[in-house]
């Protein structure tokens, strides 16, 4: 995060300084990023495929050197030291688990390096097994594993090493739907138990607000917004980030004045101040936040264009003179019914127009 | 049914087709004759014969070591050379895979020739080096070949793994990657060995009189006509490749199983 | 990763022993010896296009030809066999099948010689009803004999292996189509197994061009293929140069031929022999 406050120095675990990172003297991968990471933070790097995250990620496992800055731990510089020196561990994507080992062995393979007495070992691998829930798989063999056991015992393998920042890279990309939502909760409940730091990769903005304690939205090598959750999720910095971080209706719009915007040719209260006056902005309007009526209560006129039963509820495309509006409510409006909508001054979300 | 019973009838004759000349060499090694065509009764001394020739010991040893030699060594080069091949980027790995096609896909004639003129136009006399050089020079390919897919299929983050685990270069590479890939080593191992023991036309160009190998023995008795220790010796060789064989399918089979475990 | 400088160490390798060789093979086809040394021509290539060894290159290719043909005629119908869901036992036949192909293929080329000879075995029986003893040996047909025998392996292994992969849902969708057995051959398997078909002809008719081994055993002293043609260059009449030449000129055949097969075998599907 940048910093909020001045806190200490040493409450950060890791800092990126200037980081930036080019392929083949042409590529820029990431441009200039700056970050800290808190102790026993749930982080996540979230953005499309392409956005650097996973570079960053690997910068700080040190599979990757950044092209130029460093990388702090605990304040001192480890952006030259190999990974088998670093204090962190990783979960990769797609697991790399070893298959020539089985359970037991893949998830030891950290500590007998470390020359951890046998006992010891066996121990603690029965702890990290217990800790995933997969009590009493030591002997097993890694291809007899379903996905899901598969990536229980790479977050065991990493973890039994007890390391002070856990580094994930999309680790649950291959799972079903329903086995990632478990893991989401697993992955939470672990991260709180042991109290250590995690850092997430992921382009999967619902498991980001699930999870995290704060996100980092990233986008071509930059990082578009630090924030909690409700932070990026509810105030967005840009068209970007409200576009990436659920659905949005983005338009176009002018500031008359603090407080006061023009779209859709109708002025709107907002919350919003501090823009010049008659500056163009984009509006960022959530589909749940647009409030419909079958009389003409709201500010705009439109007809239901299209409806689309989403569980539990439904979605609109209400077309009106110059906008064609998603909407999400619980109540249904027939097809092709003429309607009102509104949007309460705290739902509109004003930014700086993207610069292209 | 019919259909069925055809069927049967038609591999049935194809199986006597690649089978009879086999089976009639091995039965007429243990005739008590020269003859080809009548029974004289039941002997051995073929084999006695054949394990008393010293030509064919000679070979014998020439072709096993040479095997051992050739497969071991190809077996390390092919290895090493397939990992940097596989790191390499677009055209040069192309351009290296298509020279390494090369004695994979000329006529093995034109690769034993080419060899021979090699090594006489380098001065190196012809025997036990030049032929184990060219037995290597065909066996990398293959060993390459056999490890490039392996290399392939291996989660390209194992090595990273391994170093994220705290393992050094050096031992992520003897614990993790290669084991993770000595199936292809394997397979590659073994391949190179069954080439070089089987070669006939590049030993057959690349040795001199005094180095001969099995294939060269077997071609130049063949040429002067029958002999009954060729047929002691197809008969021994047979059976050591049914055995070998069976070896290698029950260990698969066993492997397959235990995988659907 | 920076291990690609593995590669080096075997990179001139290749350069000293598979570029090299080559170009020398090409140096020696380009030049002749006179007392002042080599000098450049064309005359070896001249020397090939003599009548005599024309005929050498036409029965190689036609040899050829021939033995893939019946290797493709009697291949066919024995992978779909193998590879038909009736057939049980079905890794235990492919294991028989492809036992042979271990054993040396010398020892496979000297068995026939036992068989065919004067009075070797088939004339044994023939001579049994009273048939006069006929000269199966040294001619074409023990030749093709005994390249069909030794490279049949060869085409059914490619066809089986496809044929293997076909989802039999395929199958069932064109009978639900309405096809009927002899449609759905026609119309499904066979086209889905042209891949296979196309590596087996390239891989029976390679080694068959180029042998000349089975020629000079099956075929007699006197038999002439192009194999034996390069062999004799170089072991016995010791003129590399034209020997070269003909090596060339059968490498630029086998090139010919692997082109047009890889332009219908795109997909890379090789033999799965291994």
């Amino acid at each position: 995060m940048i910093s909020k406050g001045g806190n200490a120095v040493a409450e950060h675990i890791i800092e990126l300084v200037d980081i930036s990172k080019t392929y083949d003297s042409t590529t820029e991968v990431l441009k200039t990023i700056n970050l800290y990471i808190r102790k026993n933070e749930f982080l996540t790097l979230l953005g499309p495929s392409g956005c650097g995250k996973t570079t960053t990620l690997r910068i700080i496992g040190g599979f990757e050197q950044p092209t130029t800055g460093k990388v702090l731990f605990e304040g001192k510089d480890i952006t030259s030291l190999p990974p088998y020196k670093r204090r962190v561990n990783t979960v990769f994507q797609k697991y790399a688990l070893f298959s020539h080992l089985n359970v037991e062995e893949n998830i030891a393979f950290g500590l007998k390096i470390k020359k951890v007495d046998k006992d010891t070992i066996k121990e603690k691998v029965r702890s990290a097994l217990k800790l995933v829930n997969l009590e009493g798989y030591e002997k097993r063999s890694v291809d007899s594993l379903s996905g899901g056991q598969q990536q229980r015992i790479a977050i065991a393998r990493a973890l039994v090493n007890e390391p002070d920042v856990l580094l994930l890279d999309e680790p649950l990309g291959a799972l079903d739907l329903k086995l990632r939502q478990d893991m989401q909760v697993e992955l939470k409940r672990m991260q709180k138990q042991l109290g250590i730091t995690f850092i997430y990769v992921t382009h999967d903005q619902e498991e980001a607000l699930t999870m995290s304690d704060t996100i980092v939205v990233m986008k071509d090598g930059i990082i578009q917004q630090i924030g909690t959750p409700e932070d990026i999720y509810n105030e967005p910095k840009n068209a970007f980030v409200a576009d990436f971080i659920g659905e949005s209706n983005i338009l176009s719009g002018i500031m008359k004045q603090d407080f006061l915007v023009e779209f859709c040719n109708h002025k709107f209260d907002c919350v919003d101040k501090g823009f010049e006056i008659n500056e163009p902005v984009d509006v960022v309007i959530r589909p749940e936040d647009i409030e419909i009526f079958s009389n003409d209560s709201g500010k705009l006129e439109g007809i239901v264009e299209s409806i689309t039963f989403k569980g539990v509820h439904y979605e609109m495309i209400i077309k009106t003179d110059s906008f064609s509006f998603m909407a999400h409510n619980t109540n249904m409006y027939p097809q092709n019914s003429k309607v009102t909508i509104d949007v309460a001054p705290e739902n509109i979300h004003i930014m700086k127009k993207a610069v292209n | 049914m019919v259909r069925n019973a055809i069927n049967r009838l038609y591999l049935f004759i194809i199986f006597l087709f690649l089978y009879a000349p086999i089976i009639v060499l091995i039965i007429f090694s243990f005739n008590d004759s020269k003859s080809r065509s009548h029974w004289n009764g039941f002997t051995l001394k073929w084999y006695i014969e054949l394990f008393q020739d010293p030509i064919i010991k000679k070979a014998l040893f020439y072709t096993i070591t040479i095997a051992i030699l050739s497969s071991l060594i190809a077996t390390v080069v092919g290895t090493i050379a397939a990992i940097g091949i596989h790191n390499m980027n677009d055209w040069k790995k192309t351009v290296i895979l298509n020279i390494n096609y090369l004695p994979i896909l000329n006529p093995d004639i034109v690769t034993g020739v080419s060899l021979m003129i090699l090594f006489i136009f380098a001065r190196i006399r012809l025997g036990f080096l030049t032929m184990l050089l060219s037995h290597i020079v065909f066996n990398i390919p293959y060993v390459i070949l056999s490890v490039l897919p392996k290399l392939r299929q291996l989660n390209k983050h194992l090595y990273e793994a391994a170093l994220d685990l705290g393992a050094t270069p050096v031992y992520a590479f003897f614990k993790v990657m290669l084991p993770e890939l000595m199936p292809g080593i394997i397979t590659g191992a073994l391949l190179a060995f069954t080439l070089s023991v089987d070669d006939f036309v590049i030993s057959f160009f690349n040795t001199s009189s005094g180095v001969t190998n099995l294939s060269i023995t077997i071609f130049s008795m063949a040429r002067i006509g029958i002999n009954p220790k060729i047929n002691a010796l197809s008969t021994l060789m047979f059976l050591t490749v049914l055995i070998l064989l069976f070896i290698v399918n029950i260990r698969t089979s066993k492997d397959i199983k235990e995988e659907k475990l | 990763m920076k291990r690609r400088f593995l590669a080096y160490p075997y990179f001139i390798w290749m350069i000293i022993f598979i570029v090299v060789p080559l170009i020398l093979v090409l140096f020696y086809s380009l030049t002749i010896s006179t007392e002042n040394g080599f000098v450049f021509t064309l005359d070896n290539f001249k020397t090939f296009l003599q009548p005599i060894y024309l005929k050498v290159l036409w029965r190689s290719l036609s040899l050829a030809g021939i033995s893939t043909l019946i290797c493709l005629i009697l291949g066919y119908p024995t992978a779909l066999i193998l590879a038909s869901r009736q057939m049980s036992k079905k890794s235990f036949l492919m294991f028989l099948f492809v036992l042979p192909m271990w054993m040396n293929f010398l020892l496979r080329t000297y068995a026939w010689l036992t068989l065919l000879e004067k009075n070797g075995f088939i004339n044994t029986i023939l001579s049994f009803f009273g048939i006069e003893p006929i000269q199966l040996l040294y001619n074409d047909g023990a030749v093709i004999l005994g390249m069909v025998y030794n490279f049949l392996p060869f085409m059914v292994l490619p066809i089986y292996s496809v044929l293997k992969k076909i989802n039999h849902s395929v199958i069932e969708a064109a009978e639900d189509l309405g096809a009927n057995q002899y449609i759905v051959f026609r119309k499904v398997i066979f086209p889905l197994s042209l891949p296979g078909v196309f590596s087996g002809i390239s891989m029976v008719f390679m080694p068959a061009v180029t042998t000349f081994v089975i020629s000079r055993l099956l075929g007699g002293g006197q038999y002439m293929l192009i194999g034996n043609l390069i062999e004799r260059q170089f072991t016995s009449v010791y003129d590399w140069h034209f020997g070269s030449a003909v090596s060339i000129i059968m490498m630029i055949i086998i090139l010919i031929s692997m082109g047009v097969m890889s332009k219908y075998d795109n997909q890379q599907e090789g033999g799965g022999l291994w």
